[in-house]
């Protein structure tokens, strides 16, 4: 009954939606990615000349349409067709496409744009267009600093994502990480940040101490952290901004697995104390901390639901480490995963509608997702040792990280950002210059 | 160039055959395993003469063997002895697991070690536990010894 409701919401939800136009399915694995043309953005030449000044870059708007073909590939939903093949120029193409022209090349979808110098800044306009139909989908132009126009071509990617796909895009968002380096047994670790493409990176702290699990709050602009400053784990806040750094609550013993509520108010997370780990709060504007759970066993990883009334948790009270829910007063405690082996690190979706974790059994480490009831478990992705999956803000991927195995010797480790669709397709590396763990993903940076 | 190739190849030989004869003399006494606990001396270092200074677990446990209650007790009389010594115990976890939890279980195992000495006279004020999870493995393998070997709570002198 309830899904006969849904379907008949989803039928009129869309036509009025895509007005009939080209749509790309991102609800199943998709084996036919669509076919897009993305023309390079267009630049007259005294323009050219004043970024290439400023940038170091010498055609930006060639730069930035490169940023959108990739981001649109690494989607898996897009094919971004081969420009050798393209016959319209750029600045005629942004005025008017000859649509036969880009038909023939079999694109279904087209970008067009132009890139000029106004009074300093960076002005922007690009188009998307529906070959097959010979429409203009949308337009939209930005201003911005110069220096901003690798956050252009990202901006422009969410919002063709959008168009087409009906949902929001991730385009737009960095990924806060832990870099390593050095040999297994003295791995020196710094919190990095970067583009969801791997571009800025940058390190935020030394590598003095250990420094594990950065989390983004809802804003992207604090991140919470386990230090290992002065030989003392803790918690710890980091506005990326300002660099400014502050211990969270007063805990005498080790706090962990840190977390933003979803209005990032409160951090949660663990303390643990004479070998027993409980799940704590602390409010961040009044500072009263709270225990939530109240057990023997070790509790920890904890995760809000995105609308702030239910906590996902693992917990080895049967004996094992099995992933449970309650409410966010540590009220009505469910087990949920009841397959077999070991749960951990569950993570609620930003739809709400499913939880992502981490699974061990019989040797192998998986990364799934299950319905928040603990049903409808779907295993993504297997291998020698992964875990710790992050959402992107629409939902749609999952970054993680896995590490390999050593050879006999004890050689050969290394640990990696990954990236996979919730679909179970689209696996891919993330790049990172040094080696990687832990990563968790910004909501949008715009809109 | 190529003398120190040759050198250097020499070298190897004799190193593999320090390697191999030591292999056949000590290969009964280390890298043993009863159950999934590590019994062997290979990564075992002596706060004093005949004083071990770490315990082993099985997957998941914290629960103290045999051997790892012989090794505090002797822990605990050392420490007696030396009445000024602070200690402070790192726990450790192996590398199958997830990071957060084996944080948790890390600090459980130091604290077995941490209530067991209590129980043989060493005051709470003594003992400081650091649990550093699977951050620091001794044996960087990817096999049931070296992780076996990892699965520990060290005892370390802390002034």
């Amino acid at each position: 009954m309830r899904i006969f409701v849904k379907i008949i919401i989803f039928l009129i939800l869309i036509p009025s939606k895509s007005f009939g136009l080209i749509e790309v399915d991102i609800t199943r694995g998709n084996l036919d990615p669509l076919p897009i043309a993305v023309s390079p953005l267009s630049i007259d030449e005294n323009s050219r000349q004043n970024f290439e000044k400023i940038l170091k870059k010498k055609n930006i708007g060639e730069e930035i349409s490169k940023i959108i073909e990739v981001n649109l590939k690494t989607s898996g939903l897009f094919n971004p067709l081969n420009k050798d093949a393209f016959l319209q120029a750029p600045d005629i193409a942004n005025l008017k496409p000859r649509f036969e022209d880009w038909n023939l090349i079999k694109a279904q979808a087209l970008i067009t744009g132009k890139v000029s110098y106004v009074d300093d800044k960076l002005r922007v306009e690009f188009r998307l267009w529906d070959v097959l139909a010979g429409k203009e989908m949308m337009a939209l132009a930005f201003t911005t600093v110069p220096n901003n126009w690798r956050r252009v071509g990202h901006i422009i990617t969410d919002k063709v994502y959008e168009r087409l796909t009906g949902e929001k895009g991730y385009f737009d968002t960095r990924i806060i990480y832990v870099a390593e380096e050095g040999p297994k047994t003295q791995r020196i670790k710094k919190l990095a940040i970067m583009d969801q493409d791997g571009a800025n990176n940058k390190f935020l702290t030394l590598g003095n101490e250990l420094v594990l699990t950065p989390r983004f709050n809802p804003s992207s602009q604090m991140v919470t952290y386990l230090s290992y400053f002065r030989n003392l784990p803790r918690v710890y806040l980091l506005d990326i901004e300002t660099g400014t750094q502050e211990v969270v609550g007063d805990f005498p013993g080790m706090t962990f697995a840190p977390r933003f509520s979803p209005d990032g108010k409160k951090i949660i997370m663990s303390f643990a104390k004479d070998g027993n780990s409980e799940i704590y709060t602390m409010d961040l504007e009044n500072r009263i901390v709270e225990k939530i759970t109240n057990h023997p066993s070790i509790d920890t990883s904890p995760s809000y639901s995105p609308d702030g009334k239910f906590i996902s948790f693992n917990s080895d009270r049967s004996g094992y480490q099995q992933i449970y829910v309650m409410k966010s007063d540590g009220s009505n405690v469910k087990r949920i995963s009841f397959g077999k082996g070991i749960y951990g690190t569950p993570v609620w979706s930003p739809r709400g509608d499913l939880i992502a974790f981490t699974k061990l059994h019989k040797g192998k480490f998986y990364i799934g997702v299950m319905r928040t009831d603990g049903s409808g478990e779907r295993l993504l992705t297997e291998n020698f040792y992964q875990e710790a999956p992050s959402w992107s803000p629409n939902g749609r991927v999952l970054i993680f990280y896995r590490e390999t195995k050593t050879d006999s010797k004890g050689k050969g480790f290394s640990a990696k950002l990954w990236s996979i669709d919730l679909t179970g397709y689209n696996e891919r590396q993330v790049p990172t210059p040094t080696d990687g763990s832990d990563p968790s993903w910004s909501s949008l940076l715009s809109n | 160039m190529k003398l120190s190739k040759i050198l250097k190849n020499g070298f190897l030989i004799v190193v593999a055959c320090l390697a191999l004869s030591a292999c056949a003399t000590s290969k009964k006494t280390t890298g043993q395993m009863q159950g999934d606990v590590y019994t062997g001396t290979d990564t075992v270092e002596y706060l004093a003469s005949g004083v071990p200074d770490r315990v082993f677990f099985a997957t998941n446990e914290s629960v103290l063997t045999t051997a790892s209650r012989e090794t505090l007790r002797k822990q605990a009389a050392w420490l007696r002895k030396n009445s000024k010594i602070t200690i402070v115990l790192e726990g450790h976890a192996d590398e199958r697991g997830t990071r957060e939890y084996n944080l948790a279980l890390g600090e459980r195992r130091a604290n077995a070690a941490k209530d067991y000495l209590m129980t043989y006279g060493i005051s709470s004020d003594r003992i400081s536990v650091l649990s550093y999870g699977k951050e620091r493995p001794v044996d960087s393998g990817s096999n049931p010894l070296a992780w076996s070997k990892n699965r520990r709570s060290v005892t370390v002198k802390a002034n």
